[in-house]
């Protein structure tokens, strides 16, 4: 831990878990969706600071990079685009409403009492983060009986380049692939929707 | 620190319940879709807390995944969204009801 005094990062952990929480419960209950994005942001930001507590600097910054820098953006155009800032009702008694909220009390009080007492004492803390990157990956001999090894933890972005372009070789190009995918996908469905031919009658939709 | 996985755990449960209340209660689409990246996000909280716990990296790796996909799962979302308002200029999930009529 980057930190040594131990009860300043149990104070920071409180601090931080309700600096992700109530405004996470805030964007839910905000009638304006500026105001929900904005709520959403601070929210996300409350979690990187969660993941710096985890010794996961990495994607601490990834994500105040892709939330921050591109999620929220997208959302904020999305909103000024549409010129939708639409106030919601919120007090409407319907049954999906109290459906989702007896839905919500008892997930949280399941989520409550699955969590409690379930990794108490010294078996519950985290163990201490070794400071060197291990590359010594074991040869590529890919057989089944023993599948690769897991890779160790480590606080350094060296590891996940190392571990995405070993191991995990696989998965990241088809995630590649899935993004060329995505952004095809974005630019076929924001095209103008035009008929086919010049015979096309107008849309019918009303 | 004396703070263990399990406060970690519980604060991931915690999102996770408020991002499908989202979901359940609200009816501007937009607003849903910030509850589904904020479900992913609590899931990847908890990955990370594992994999810092059973300190292997797999877990770490996996939370990269999980952010392109929410990025790209958002970008295809707001496009859909926007194809969707030009027809029935309106976002509000109940209004979207093209197959009933």
């Amino acid at each position: 831990m980057f930190l040594s005094n131990t009860n300043w990062l149990d104070l920071l952990f409180y601090v931080f878990a309700v600096l992700t929480v109530v405004p996470a419960f805030l964007m839910i209950i905000s009638r304006s969706p500026v105001t929900s994005a904005m709520f959403m942001i601070a929210s996300f930001v409350g979690m990187a600071s969660l993941f710096v507590l985890l010794d996961a600097f990495f994607i601490a910054v990834l994500q105040i990079l892709v939330y921050a820098g591109a999620v929220m953006v997208l959302f904020i155009f999305i909103i000024m685009l549409l010129d939708m800032d639409q106030k919601e009702d919120l007090r409407h008694r319907s049954l999906p409403a109290m459906a989702s909220m007896v839905a919500f009390g008892l997930l949280l009080v399941m989520v409550l009492s699955f969590f409690k007492g379930q990794f108490t004492g010294p078996l519950g803390t985290f163990p201490a983060v070794q400071e060197e990157v291990t590359t010594a990956y074991p040869d590529q001999t890919y057989d089944l009986d023993n599948a690769a090894p897991a890779l160790p933890f480590s606080n350094k972005a060296r590891a996940f380049g190392y571990g995405l372009f070993t191991k995990y070789m696989l998965p990241f190009q088809v995630t590649g692939i899935l993004l060329l995918i995505a952004m095809v996908g974005v630019i076929v469905l924001s095209k103008p929707h035009k008929p086919k031919g010049e015979e096309a009658e107008p849309e019918q939709v009303q | 620190m004396t703070i263990g996985i399990q406060e970690f755990l519980i604060v991931s449960g915690v999102l996770f319940c408020i991002g499908m209340f989202g979901v359940l209660f609200r009816r501007n689409t937009i607003i849903m879709l910030m509850s589904l990246e904020l479900m992913l996000n609590a899931v990847n909280l908890a990955l990370v807390a594992f994999s810092r716990y059973n300190q292997d990296l797999d877990g770490s790796i996996f939370v990269l995944f999980i952010i392109t996909v929410a990025a790209a799962e958002v970008a295809v979302g707001l496009a859909i969204l926007v194809s969707l308002y030009r027809i029935r200029d309106s976002v509000m999930a109940d209004h979207l009801n093209f197959l009933k009529d």
